[in-house]
């Protein structure tokens, strides 16, 4: 190898052209980076800006996937009119909202608390306990889903089952009575009842990826302040309140920033509660599960590609606000 | 993290109730965390007489290897495992080959528009994926990809996040002197990258790895929309498709469920520290 290098100046300047040779190796040298990211220059390329602007172009057609590129048709603003004015988007919006609270804000009340108890534990529980906790990260949205369908299900659900039984077992009569006017309940039959549904096999998702990332949040913490704070009289509940919260306020920023991101591109969970968007819709679908339905059930590619634009403005304005709002104070002045 | 002992809580049975109270939160966490996994796998084991007979059912049931057959035949079950499969294991490898070639760049050299890949990165990561669908969808079908597993991973084989992360462990754990050595020693970028760069990488390429793996394997929404056909589809796909049947053979389905988070649930259980780390890496140590 070291001997090629060595020689190679040597027959370029016995060469015909040796400030081609010299000129050539240099371009082949400053474009060794390129080459390295080429695969994504490629792929972004393809799949990332190209697509996008072509959306735009989209967003003023009317497109039908299935008839082919020729069937395309130019319509002006009609798909940003009839998107701005359709009940059905902005309902899906509110849904998408609702089932983000519901599911978010009980994530983090649970999840702060849960991690510091793990940390009062010895090393060899905690990694038990958290092992448990995170499962559900690691197995499929669609398979866990499926799974709580089947013990949503009305006439032959677990939960349904178990609501009856404490409403009619002799001990239990005289707290759950009162279940037996309501039973039994269509967990996911019901528009009143769907976001709750829906909300809880999130939250149940992904409380343990919370868990963890407090728990990391707090072992930043030395242990020394708990123990100053220990002294200084502080019980378990005023050590977390005013020494592990404070400290961890970065940490609840990103976990927080995360599960709205989450939950904007929320679509597994509520299109199989949902039977594939067949029951309990109205309330039960997403603003994905509703682009997914536009543009591939009713097939209408232009008024999908507007509705993208004017949710990216959405999702835009909001975010841009939420770090405003909270961006400084969130990562702790930083 | 090792609290000192409560002074005030120094009464024995004060301090036996709150540890009992602790443990008892923590483990109810455990059972609702567990249950629906557990419930899964029992049911597979009745059919619909007796999953929709009147009361509890918590026996064991006698229908398994019933259920399996009837798996079998509502769906092409293995083949949905089979596709899922390669699926993961195609889309893993290259992102392990594209993202650590990317980030190896980032992370050594200096060239002009650097500073727009990264910018446009950044964005491409803050974008939720839902708006990206459609012109997703538009490129593989004016590339003719529709119904094919291309489709499925090479568009995620350039995960930003991956990338970012290779150039982290780059930037760490690469010392500046080797690539210097390796120079010297005339090696070609290329070779530099593959034989001297890339084995000082394997705790984060094991990382990337495991992101890749789990999120190609429970990966639904763009399988949905360009796999039409039953011997493309993935297990995710499969599984969903027959919830629209009637009379819907439940217990057959958890038992394809139940199977096809099996091979994750696994890996977990082997190797759970590692999987949880690489998991959570990127929120973690930002």
């Amino acid at each position: 190898m070291s001997a090629q290098t060595d020689i190679r100046p040597a027959t370029l300047s016995s060469g015909l052209t040796p400030d081609r040779g010299e000129r050539m190796k240099q371009l082949w040298h400053k474009s060794t980076p390129y080459w390295f990211m080429s695969p994504y220059i490629i792929i972004f390329g393809t799949f990332g800006i190209f697509p996008v602007f072509f959306m735009i172009y989209l967003s003023f057609h009317q497109w039908n996937p299935v008839a082919g590129l020729q069937s395309m048709r130019y319509v002006g603003l009609e798909n940003y009119v009839l998107s701005l004015t359709d009940p059905m988007l902005w309902q899906t919006m509110w849904n998408t909202f609702l089932m983000a609270l519901y599911s978010g804000i009980p994530q983090h009340l649970v999840a702060l608390p849960m991690a510091y108890l793990l940390l009062l534990l010895g090393k060899r529980a905690r990694h038990w306990l958290t092992t448990a906790y995170f499962l559900p990260y690691v197995t499929s949205t669609i398979a866990v889903s499926m799974i709580f369908f089947v013990m949503y299900s009305k006439e032959s659900g677990i939960i349904n089952l178990s609501l009856a039984w404490l409403a009619n077992g002799s001990m239990t009569q005289w707290l759950f009575g009162w279940l037996n006017n309501l039973l039994p309940l269509g967990w996911v039959q019901e528009n009143s009842l769907i976001r709750y549904s829906v909300s809880f096999v999130v939250f149940w998702k992904y409380v343990g990826f919370n868990i963890v990332i407090y728990t990391a949040g707090l072992a930043t913490i030395s242990d020394e302040l708990f123990e100053a704070a220990t002294i200084d009289g502080a019980n378990a509940w005023q050590r977390f309140y005013h020494v592990a919260l404070p400290l961890l306020r970065p940490f609840i920023f990103f976990a927080v920033t995360l599960t709205i991101i989450g939950n904007m591109n929320l679509f597994d969970e509520p299109y199989v509660l949902t039977r594939g968007l067949s029951q309990a819709s109205t309330n039960g679908m997403t603003i994905s599960n509703y682009l997914y339905r536009i543009a591939w059930e009713w097939l209408d590619m232009g008024s999908a590609a507007a509705i993208s634009w004017i949710l990216f403005v959405v999702i835009g304005v909001f975010t841009g606000l939420y770090f405003w709002f909270f961006g400084r104070r969130g990562l702790g002045g930083h | 993290m090792n609290f000192p002992s409560d002074m005030r809580v120094g009464r024995g049975t004060l301090r036996l109730i709150s540890k009992a109270l602790l443990w008892s939160a923590l483990l109810a966490g455990v059972a609702i965390t567990i249950f629906p996994f557990l419930w899964s796998l029992l049911l597979a084991t009745h059919d619909r007489s007796t999953m929709f007979g009147s009361g509890l059912q918590l026996g064991i049931g006698t229908e398994l290897l019933n259920n399996y057959d009837r798996l079998l035949s509502i769906m092409n079950f293995w083949v949905g495992m089979f596709n899922s499969f390669s699926v993961a294991v195609l889309g893993t490898v290259t992102s392990l080959l594209f993202c650590s070639m990317c980030g190896y760049a980032l992370a050594v050299y200096k060239f002009r528009g650097q500073n727009v890949l990264f910018g446009m990165m950044i964005c491409s990561m803050m974008l939720p994926p839902i708006l990206t669908l459609i012109p997703y969808y538009m490129v593989i079908n004016a590339l003719g990809l529709t119904n094919t597993h291309l489709a499925v991973w090479l568009p995620f084989s350039i995960n930003p996040f991956g990338i970012f992360l290779i150039r982290q462990y780059v930037v760490a754990s690469v010392p500046k002197e080797l690539l210097e050595a390796a120079k010297l020693d005339g090696a070609s970028a290329f070779r530099t990258y593959w034989s001297v760069v890339l084995p000082l990488l394997k705790p984060g390429l094991a990382t990337l790895a495991i992101v890749q793996f789990v999120f190609l394997w429970n990966n639904f929404l763009q399988p949905l929309v360009v796999l039409t056909s039953t011997e493309k589809m993935v297990i995710t796909q499969m599984l969903r498709s027959v919830q629209g049947v009637p009379n819907t053979p439940w217990g057959a389905l958890m038992l394809g469920t139940f199977i096809s988070i099996l091979p994750l649930v696994l890996i977990y259980l082997a190797a759970s520290k590692q999987m949880i780390n690489g998991l959570t890496s990127g929120a973690v140590k930002s």
